[in-house]
């Protein structure tokens, strides 16, 4: 019994040790403020989590670990396919109900679906650790908001225009990294995402720099969702002879994205079961089996980089879209690392799971505002927490598995 | 362009570099021994340069006044403190996923950073900090006959001599100490080195507790030099001083300082003649290129892969 709090006690100890100076003695100016609580609660917190360790492990050793679940948790395919029509019904018809605040909170949270499936692509199903996603979010963002400045292009043509310019970018940045393997790979990627970053933040008579540009909202069939729309236009609400409503262009938006990301799904979902995503999870997880067989793995890996980065780049188009208004700031590392948590936490390559880690992570903070400062420290840690006990995601991902038909 | 320009950027630059090398020994060393980037190391620098202005704030607030006392001191539990955060680091989030997939530990290192940062933040607030001026003067070096000078300040010669007595220090331990060669042992090969009765785990943590430690000496230095940091600092260091590690030829120890004065007086150079608004860019873009086509580096042996 004694040995069972002697553990946990010098772990409570160490982290004292280790947090009094950081979290204990805050700094204003070159004096300090003492808080002696927030060292003592962390002591507190690592002695519990290590006391419930232990019980954790005690309990389960007894009868070894629990029998491997039976994987054949299969979903009734009438379920399914009622869940298939039903749920893309339920989303075509939730910005009808929805305030200007959440409409907002649902477009972000479908750009990160968009996101987090493009970077599936990549990192999930092709195994290559990709930290500069961003870069492309940008390149699709700029390119409709200096396509707008400097050629005069709307909306619709942003969109083929980002997504392309993207899917090029991924492309040359594809390939001279395809030798690379995981890590140095990652760095390259940081590295190229920052550059674009700071590009974007120092060329200020091109980009406007830290300043940002403005960015037009998309039309219908050439009517626009303003108030009053430029000359010789007619505004949508006074087309249809209803009234005018700020809500219109958020619908309007929310409607087109989500039927993008319907079509990305149902790509994604179809490029899983074709030899080309099957090569993909294959390059993943031997690359010199794969080549010794003769799949080709510079064109693998670069369809996945340029696939991955053409999703990103019409996120990017939706996300300037959507604010209006586009700067630097939004395409730091911490979005990068975002989009990834998201991933990570879905369960890499799994689809579903992705997607609803997507949509919590974006809709969560806004549930729990209180909370909002400690958001990415829960990230962080759950980043962390998932690949020590949980590395293959919340939802865990059905490997195609070959199996005798019973009777 | 100007010699008095040119030599005093040389200064800066081998200044820079020197703290460069310092954080790029951590990353070198980590990555030597288990093959992984530890990309919370750039972090441990930035809770360093914290913990560098906290425990100043201490010492003055008892008033003690002797610089070179509070030098040693502030120097020493710095050290201590951040090399803890080391060790804690691979204790809890490296040690369990020892034998998981390539992209398993990365994914963790991110997540700890972002830990970091906002443990930092949140406990110290978002502001911009500093630390108040120690050491003040310089030398004045004439260069030519027209009296042109170049500074060297008390702080650049105080980085430069502690600089090359850690690495001393550290080379003598990894060359003549028995400790050092279980490290290298470990390194060359750890199935055989566990087999022939070295606690491995032991000796990763302690290369962990090292590279924390240098990393902590160039955080103090350089919050003595420029003054001021905030929470963000340890990101772009971080990946610097990685670039470092890579010039040089990742594993090596000599090659990580040798790639730090190289980054510093390549990016002083860049800053100085070129654009200082790109310095930044410059770094990366050496990054990738050097990664794309001498991911060897300077001083490092190329990988073959065994099938």
């Amino acid at each position: 019994m004694g040995a069972f709090f002697i553990q946990p006690l010098i772990t409570a100890a160490l982290v004292l040790v280790l947090t009094a100076p950081i979290s204990g003695l805050v700094l204003d100016g070159y004096r300090f403020d003492l808080h002696w609580q927030p060292p003592l609660w962390l002591a507190l917190a690592a002695f519990f989590i290590h006391v419930g360790l232990i019980l954790i492990r005690r309990l389960l050793r007894p009868g070894q670990k629990a029998p491997p679940q039976q994987n054949s948790r299969q979903i009734h395919p009438t379920v399914l396919r009622t869940a298939t029509i039903l749920l893309p019904l339920l989303g075509l018809l939730l910005p009808f109900f929805l305030g200007k605040y959440w409409l907002t909170v649902a477009i972000l949270a479908l750009i990160y679906v968009l996101l987090a499936l493009g970077l599936n692509i990549v990192v999930g199903l092709a195994g290559m650790l990709d930290l500069g996603f961003v870069a492309f979010y940008a390149v699709g963002a700029y390119g409709y908001a200096l396509g707008q400045e400097y050629l005069g292009l709307g909306f619709w043509a942003a969109l083929p225009l980002g997504a392309s310019l993207a899917a090029g970018l991924g492309m040359i940045l594809g390939f001279p990294v395809l030798r690379m393997h995981g890590d140095y790979l990652a760095i390259v990627t940081l590295g190229f995402g920052e550059i674009i970053r700071l590009i974007l933040n120092n060329w200020v008579s091109f980009t406007g720099g830290p300043n940002g540009m403005r960015v037009d909202s998309p039309t219908l069939l050439g009517l626009e969702f303003s108030r009053r729309a430029k000359e010789g236009n007619v505004p949508f609400h006074e087309f249809l002879g209803i009234d005018y409503s700020s809500n219109h262009r958020h619908i309007f938006i929310y409607l087109i994205l989500f039927l993008v990301v319907l079509a990305t799904l149902s790509l994604v979902t179809r490029l899983k079961h074709m030899p080309l995503g099957r090569s993909w999870e294959a390059l993943r997880e031997d690359e010199i089996a794969c080549r010794s067989l003769g799949i080709n793995h510079v064109t693998v890996k670069l369809s996945a980089f340029a696939l991955g980065a053409m999703i990103g780049g019409i996120g990017g188009v939706f996300f300037a879209a959507s604010q209006g208004f586009v700067n630097p700031t939004s395409f730091t590392f911490f979005e990068s690392a975002l989009i990834l948590a998201i991933v990570v936490l879905g369960g890499l390559g799994s689809i579903p799971g992705v997607i609803i880690a997507a949509i919590v992570i974006t809709v969560l903070p806004e549930l729990l505002r209180d909370f909002s400062d400690y958001r990415v420290l829960v990230f962080g840690l759950a980043m962390v927490c998932m690949m020590i006990w949980r590395p293959k995601g919340l939802v865990q991902n059905r490997r195609p598995v070959f199996q005798r038909r019973s009777a | 362009m100007e010699p008095s320009i040119l030599a005093q950027q040389t200064v800066n630059g081998l200044v820079l570099g020197t703290s460069y090398g310092l954080i790029a020994i951590g990353y070198t060393m980590v990555y030597g021994i288990i093959g992984m980037i530890n990309f919370a190391h750039g972090e441990i620098y930035m809770v360093s340069a914290y913990l560098t202005a906290i425990f100043l704030a201490v010492l003055a607030s008892f008033g003690i006044t002797s610089v070179p006392f509070t030098l040693v001191v502030v120097l020493a539990a710095t050290i201590c403190v951040t090399a803890l955060h080391g060790w804690f680091l691979e204790r809890i989030a490296y040690r369990p996923l020892r034998n998981s997939t390539r992209l398993a530990p990365l994914i963790t290192a991110i997540g700890l950073s972002l830990v970091l940062q906002n443990y930092v933040r949140l406990s110290q607030g978002a502001r911009s900090q500093g630390i108040p001026t120690l050491l003040q003067g310089s030398f004045a070096i004439p260069i030519d006959s027209h009296g042109n000078l170049i500074r060297i300040t008390h702080v650049q010669t105080l980085i430069v001599i502690v600089a090359l007595l850690s690495m001393a220090v550290l080379t003598f331990i990894m060359h003549r100490t028995s400790l050092g060669r279980a490290c290298r042992a470990t390194e060359q090969d750890r199935i055989m080195a566990s087999l022939l009765g070295i606690d491995t785990d032991r000796v990763i943590a302690i290369v962990f507790i090292i590279g924390a430690a240098m990393a902590a000496i160039a955080g103090v230095l350089v919050s003595l030099n420029y003054g001021s940091f905030d929470f963000h600092i340890g990101f772009v260091t971080g990946i610097k001083a990685f670039t470092a590690a890579v010039l040089g030829g990742i594993g090596s120890l000599p090659g990580a300082m040798l790639g730090g004065l190289i980054l510093g007086l390549a990016e002083s150079f860049f800053a100085g003649f070129v654009n200082s608004d790109y310095k930044d860019v410059f770094a990366f873009s050496l990054l990738v290129l050097i990664l794309i086509f001498r991911p060897s580096g300077l001083l490092g042996q190329p990988q073959i892969t065994k099938v």
